[in-house]
């Protein structure tokens, strides 16, 4: 008798996603800090105190400039809800942390699996309204590329798959749990190489971002 | 003991009431799936069934399916029914040994060839010659194509004969294997499970007896109607599953109020049978029914899958210096990278 898919999902596949992701996280971590700063020859304008513009922007920008706010809070709303439930999701469905225990060692509560289910599919909602907004907004769709779409497929699949795996629509329960482990795992991998790092990038490059127009005088 | 000719004799001789007998076949309808109008149908063509011949085939096994069938509630029907098959050779429960047992068998295979079941329980060993089992001095591979070869259907009974079962757990010593890898050319059915519930084996036998052929099966060739559902499907504690509640000790508050057992390592999501509807013991209880997860032991490999006691969402994903290594190589090459990425801006800033 052959090893099944979902032996292969849980054994094999997952070490080799995890053993990806964690290559390639720290590569990218590891390479682009250790790349030279560019040099800012203008003369300081502020000298004290600069982290503290830093740390402003990283809170300040969670919410969007208010001139622009009318036009770009839709954008902001969609993103706060697909990304909250995204998390919602991963870290507070009670086999999932059942998984992250199995390797962290601990655990911590989770939620009924009712409202789990609720939170994905508004999640994917949203993900899919992202994804209509992008293709229908001109300017959005000539800035896209195959990262911006792919990175969308690899968030939006092991969402979709596991309300399949728990909707029973499909016979066979264990293929579909194979073929959802097998989506999350295809996200590991894909996570460290295209622009879902942003996930680790973007507090780092507010903050950067705000210490150099503090230098200059500016506000990011 | 007189057998009679048709089980309807043997009914009347033991008087059984054609109402009770009804009501089994109804009960046998509702469990195998069928439209509760099947069942007067299905005792009419019982009651005029001819003995069946039946050889039971015993290879790699512990005699617990046996012991299973053998628990098939007393005094009940299904026993009856028993009683109405001519079981011509079971090594556990014949009267006859050595040479006679094995006469007996060739008998019955002479007078019902192309007519009688077979039913097999235990795994075939194949490697160096299948010398790890024999019976009478021949392997079970000769005996199985042997008596198979004669055989109008053959039926699994246990996951060793059907998926190769322990036996064949790692690292498969004697080369294991299931019937159905072997026997081709046959209608072969599995009845997997470490034993098989007993209603699932006689329903199996009264449905070949009533229909005169195997009910339908699924993709691993089981009964679609005992094996149709996954336990997790079926099990009364799946609204504590829903609702969040899950035991994470056999001895803690959740064990205690009966809450899921996910957490402790049911396998019931991932596994196909009845325990959860038919149950074991008359009805009386299953293992989750007692406190403890799944094994999934109606499943292929399910030996070798995982421990028991693993959550199904658990994965094996190797150990944490495994991931230091690759955390290790990744600095590595990252520093790598910076490097030239350096080198290549001061070649840029002197202009070369
Ligand atoms: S005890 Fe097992 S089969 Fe029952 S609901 Fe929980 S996981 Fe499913």
């Amino acid at each position: 008798m052959s090893v099944t898919l979902l032996d292969f999902a849980r054994g094999p596949a997952m070490q080799w996603a995890l053993i990806i992701f964690v290559f390639g996280m720290v590569w990218r971590l590891v390479g682009v800090w250790g790349l030279r700063h560019k040099a800012d020859h203008s003369q300081p304008r502020v000298t004290q105190g600069v982290w503290k513009r830093g740390l402003r922007a990283v809170f300040v920008r969670v919410l969007p400039y208010p001139e622009f706010a009318p036009k770009v809070q839709g954008q902001y709303w969609i993103s706060y809800v697909f990304h909250l439930g995204f998390f919602i999701v991963l870290l507070f469905f009670v086999p999932h942390i059942l998984f992250f225990e199995d390797i962290l060692g601990f655990g911590w509560p989770g939620l009924p699996n009712n409202v789990i289910f609720f939170v994905g599919g508004i999640t994917v909602a949203a993900l899919m309204v992202a994804l209509i907004k992008r293709i229908l907004n001109p300017v959005t769709r000539m800035m896209s590329n195959f990262d911006d779409y792919f990175a969308w497929f690899v968030t939006i699949a092991p969402v979709v798959t596991g309300l399949l795996v728990n909707a029973n629509l499909i016979p066979n329960y264990e293929l579909m749990l194979a073929i959802h482990i097998l989506s999350f795992q295809l996200l590991l991998i894909y996570l460290p190489f295209g622009k879902l790092m942003h996930g680790f990038w973007l507090m780092v490059s507010r903050w950067t971002t705000a210490v150099r127009f503090a230098r200059r005088g500016g506000l990011s | 003991m007189k057998k009679a000719d048709t089980l309807g004799d043997e009914l009347r001789r033991q008087g059984i009431s054609r109402r009770t007998f009804l009501k089994f076949c109804a009960a046998m309808a509702t469990s195998m799936a069928l439209p509760a109008s099947m069942a007067p149908v299905m005792a009419d063509a019982l009651a005029a069934t001819r003995r069946q011949s039946v050889i039971w085939l015993s290879f790699q096994e512990c005699t617990g399916c046996t012991e299973s069938i053998l628990r098939s509630y007393a005094p009940s029907i299904e026993s009856l029914i028993f009683d109405f098959i001519s079981l011509d050779y079971h090594h556990t429960l014949q009267a006859a040994a050595g040479r006679a047992a094995e006469d007996a068998r060739d008998q019955a295979m002479q007078e019902n060839w192309g007519k009688y079941l077979v039913i097999v329980d235990g795994s075939i060993p194949l490697k160096d010659g299948g010398i790890y089992s024999t019976i009478d001095g021949h392997t079970n591979l000769e005996t199985l194509e042997t008596v198979a070869a004669g055989a109008a259907a053959l039926i699994s009974v246990g996951t060793c004969a059907a998926y190769g079962g322990l036996p064949m757990a790692r690292p498969n010593p004697t080369g294991a294997v299931g019937v159905d890898e072997i026997i081709k050319d046959k209608p072969v059915i599995n009845l997997p499970g470490c034993p098989p519930i007993p209603e699932v084996m006689t329903g199996t036998i009264a449905s070949f007896l009533t229909f005169g052929r195997l009910p339908e099966m699924d993709r691993l060739g089981r009964p679609v109607a005992f094996f149709g559902d996954t336990i997790h499907d079926r099990c009364y504690r799946r609204p504590l599953y829903e609702r969040g509640k899950f035991a994470r000790g056999f001895d803690d508050e959740g064990a205690r109020k009966g809450w899921c057992l996910y957490a402790l390592g049911c396998k019931g999501p991932i596994t196909y049978n009845a325990c959860a509807t038919i149950k074991w013991n008359q009805g009386q209880s299953f293992p989750i029914q007692s406190g403890h997860g799944c094994l999934g032991c109606s499943e292929p490999r399910f030996w070798d899958k995982d421990s028991f006691y693993k959550p199904l969402s658990a994965t094996h994903w190797g150990n944490a210096a495994g991931l230091a290594a690759a955390a290790a190589a990744g600095a590595a090459v990252g520093a790598g990278v910076a490097v030239l990425s350096r080198r290549h801006q001061d070649t840029i800033a002197k202009g070369e």
